[in-house]
């Protein structure tokens, strides 16, 4: 198991590591020294898309009940554990309002490819310092992730 | 800094060079200038070999990396872990069932990876137990005992377990004759000549699954058969066991078993065997044994009992086997890349026979026989001799391959790796070990297709070779490099147990199999599974109480549970909801009897606890797994055995009546 857990996760606040391997002729540097040479360009971050497969999408004018109810079995499995659906916070933070705060494709993003998002998103590293767990992958599929977005729709009352 | 290390081993390597051809006192004698760039992997990198160590008597299997020599995991096979919780939990506990109940322990000697023309294929590797005989697959996508399997009228199961080159059978020698489970077992020890008889066991592996089973056993004079492999290119369809004790001895074997000048190797010619099987000459014989297989989405072991088995008399078919002389109790019994040459090892001999496939071929076609041994012919020495390797070293043991002509037999007795061409005999090379060798691994280095860049001896003693850790020192493997004329010593590392065979395979063909991260949790057909929190419950069956848990970072659902009593048989089955990989949790409860769990993600196990006492129990994670991982605990409370507290379970909600209000 990772011990290293909050190392990583004081890096990750404080720099984005470089991905750069070092060579075996590298000295080492302790604290990753190189990391300022190779971090990923934060410009190239969007916060509104965040990071990953999906850039926009499209979003029904009305709730596809039958996507949602998919989800909602999807989300029993993966994520009730940490998230109620309320605006109440448990390991993470609770669901109610999440799909007016954030666009579709980034929650998209977010559910299928956190740890990218974990290390950039200044919104999440400011919700990491509170919830203090990183978000696990949790090998939800592409249409999963959709069907757990509708779920939030329904959530958030749209009918 | 770097300076005056390549300073100190200079300094070492001039001094060995001042006292060389005198045998090394120690290791900085025979350690070289680069010794240490050779064997540096950098942190975050990788090695270049996966190394599978048998545990002996750990019963376990140790992975390291070459040329590092870190240790990377240790698999239980035949043993339990109270780590993992193998041999703990209720799912696990079937795969060390045996026709005599469950056997946690054995003496894990010989390892095999399965191999398709010949080649290592990286899918499983195979795994013997010496003192109560089974066979273990290991699945080398999850680095997990996948099955294991009795094999009857066995007993001390040595020459296993050895494959054929396309993995079609396993086999298995018997290392003591004993009366087979069919025949009267209850006879004075003396009548050994009449009622003692040896079986090896063909196991058949299916090409997909690798699930094994017990195709057909050989019956045999009650010889102790020692080591085996099989033929591989031309020489694919026979097999080659050594034996000893072909005198037949009962007691004192140490003199009684080293009568005679010669013992055998026994040349079976399996697929002679087949076509006798399949035309019904086999007897179908009453017996007893288990053979037990893990399911990946049940996340569950069954042992079954089976209660025959095929058993073809090999004394009364007079084609299947024949026997070559081979000096001073053989042990190792090896067979070149090529597949023509066969040597043997005669532990208590002064040179190497090495046998040739094509004369033992051209032999058994002209009927060239000194005799028969109980009905098995016996070829003469001369005519299927190769020739002799001599003077090169005392009381060979094992020989691997390189790929390029040479051959590399260990020397117990006069402790060193002697390397030798295979087609002259000529001694070309040779290192000493520290200390009393026994088996050796070069990567591939029974296969067709050696990687012949490293060598690896697995030592008997080792004296003084660590620092001191009292009576009992850990045991000790060594790295030579191959790659050039001469052998070089590069490296110590402590093993596990005590070593015997190893394996060795190219990392790229392990790490590229289709390593698993993490089980689907979308594929976990457990019965019990809880699949999400709103799955868990804890439900009462009598004296039984089942829950039904889940964990995920960083709580247990549930983590407050009350309605216990005293003399309650309590079942934990616990799903870890994580979907990704590195993330398993742990499982403690105070006193529990058995051992914790160490769930991976998406697996569900279980863990059966007694309470005996009245009070308030705690359990936790014990896998270090978040920020928050000291907060993964939760409480049950244990009331005494007549008590009313009803079953109740929460989490999150149980909260003080003065908060609720």
């Amino acid at each position: 198991m990772n011990k290293s857990i909050l190392l990583v996760l004081s890096l990750a606040l404080a720099v984005a590591c470089g991905k750069k391997e070092a060579s075996a002729e590298d000295n080492y540097q302790p604290g990753g020294g190189e990391a300022t040479t190779e971090a990923a360009d934060p410009a190239s971050y969007d916060p509104k898309r965040g990071e990953g497969k999906f850039d926009t999408v499209e979003l029904g004018a009305t709730l596809d009940q039958a996507l949602a109810k998919k989800g909602e079995e999807v989300a029993g499995v993966k994520c009730a554990s940490c998230h109620k659906t309320t605006d109440e916070k448990l390991v993470g933070p609770g669901w109610k309002g999440v799909t007016e705060r954030r666009k579709p494709e980034w929650i998209m993003n977010f559910i299928t490819n956190p740890d990218p998002m974990i290390d950039k998103d200044p919104e999440v590293q400011a919700q990491l310092e509170i919830c203090l767990v990183r978000m696990p992958n949790q090998g939800v599929s592409d249409d999963e992730a959709r069907g757990i977005l509708e779920y939030m729709r329904k959530n958030d009352g749209v009918k | 800094m770097k300076n005056k290390f390549v300073q100190a081993i200079l300094v070492i390597a001039l001094g060995s060079a001042l006292v060389s051809s005198c045998k090394p006192k120690n290791s900085g004698d025979a350690v070289s200038g680069d010794a240490a760039q050779r064997v540096y992997v950098a942190p975050g990198k990788y090695d270049e070999f996966y190394n599978f160590v048998s545990g002996g008597f750990s019963g376990q299997m140790s992975v390291y990396g070459l040329p590092s020599g870190r240790m990377m995991k240790v698999v239980p096979i035949f043993s339990v872990d109270p780590e993992s919780g193998w041999g703990f939990s209720e799912e696990t506990k079937p795969m060390l069932n045996t026709s005599e109940g469950f056997i946690p322990w054995d003496d894990q000697h010989h390892l095999e990876l399965s191999q398709t023309n010949g080649e290592v294929d990286g899918r499983w590797i195979f795994a013997n137990a010496n003192n109560t005989p089974r066979i273990a697959r290991v699945d080398l996508k999850r680095f997990k005992t996948s099955e294991i399997i009795e094999l009857p009228n066995s007993a001390g199961n040595h020459s296993s377990p050895f494959i054929t080159e396309n993995t079609e059978y396993v086999v298995a020698g018997t290392r003591f004759g004993v009366p087979g489970d069919y025949d009267k077992g209850d006879v004075p020890i003396n009548t050994y000549k009449e009622n003692f008889k040896a079986h090896i066991s063909f196991i058949k592996v299916d090409k997909e699954s690798g699930k094994m089973d017990l195709s057909f056993q050989l019956r045999l004079p009650g010889v102790n058969f020692d080591l085996s492999h099989a033929g591989k290119g031309k020489s694919h369809g026979w097999f080659f066991f050594t034996c000893y004790n072909s005198e037949q001895a009962n007691t004192l074997l140490e003199v009684n078993a080293s009568q005679r000048d010669k013992d055998f190797i026994m040349a079976v010619n399996w697929k002679k065997a087949e076509e006798y099987i399949k035309a019904g000459k086999g007897k179908i014989e009453k017996t007893k044994y288990a053979h037990n297989t893990w399911n990946d989405e049940t996340h569950t072991g069954t042992s079954v009992i089976k209660e025959e088995v095929l058993v073809l008399d090999a004394m009364a078919m007079k084609d299947i086997c024949y026997l070559m002389p081979c000096p001073k109790s053989p042990h190792g019994c090896d067979v070149d890349p090529t597949g023509e040459y066969i040597v043997g090892s005669g532990k208590l001999a002064a040179l190497i026979p090495v046998f040739s496939f094509d004369k033992m071929v051209k032999a058994i076609g002209k009927k060239d026989y000194e005799g028969d041994y109980e009905g098995i012919p016996v070829l003469k020495y001369n005519s299927v001799l190769h020739g002799e390797v001599q003077k090169p070293g005392l009381g060979p043991l094992h020989t691997e391959f390189d790929g390029k002509g040479n051959a590399y037999t260990t020397f117990f007795v006069s402790s060193e790796v002697v390397k030798w061409d295979i087609k002259t005999l000529k001694v070309l090379d040779r290192v000493p070990t520290y200390y009393s060798v026994g088996h050796l691994c070069i990567p591939g280095g029974d296969s067709k297709k050696p990687f012949g860049k490293y060598l690896i001896a697995y030592n008997k003693i080792t004296k003084d070779r660590y620092l001191p850790t009292g009576p009992e020192l850990t045991q000790s493997a060594q790295l030579y490099d191959i790659s050039g004329d001469k052998m070089k010593l590069l490296l110590d590392f402590p093993t596990i147990g005590e070593p015997h065979y190893a394996q060795a395979a190219p990392a790229d063909l392990i790490r590229n199999n289709g390593q698993l991260k993490i089980y689907d949790i979308k594929k976990n057909n457990h019965p019990r599974v809880a699949k999400g929190e709103k799955e868990t419950k804890v439900v009462r069956e009598g004296k039984k109480v089942h829950v039904y848990m889940t964990m995920v970072r960083s709580h247990f659902s549930p983590d407050n549970i009350e309605g216990i009593k005293v003399g309650d048989d309590v079942y934990f089955h616990i799903t870890n909801l994580e979907q990704d990989w590195d993330v398993p949790h742990g499982f403690s409860i105070r006193r529990a009897q058995t051992a914790e769990l160490l769930i991976m993600p998406g697996e569900t196990a279980t863990l059966n606890w007694k309470p005996s006492k009245v009070g308030i129990v705690p359990f936790y994670c014990t896998d270090f797994c978040s920020a928050l991982h000291q907060e993964m605990s939760g409480y049950i409370r244990v009331s005494p055995a007549g008590s009313n507290v009803p079953i109740s379970y929460s989490l999150g909600t149980n909260l003080p009546a003065s908060a609720k209000k």
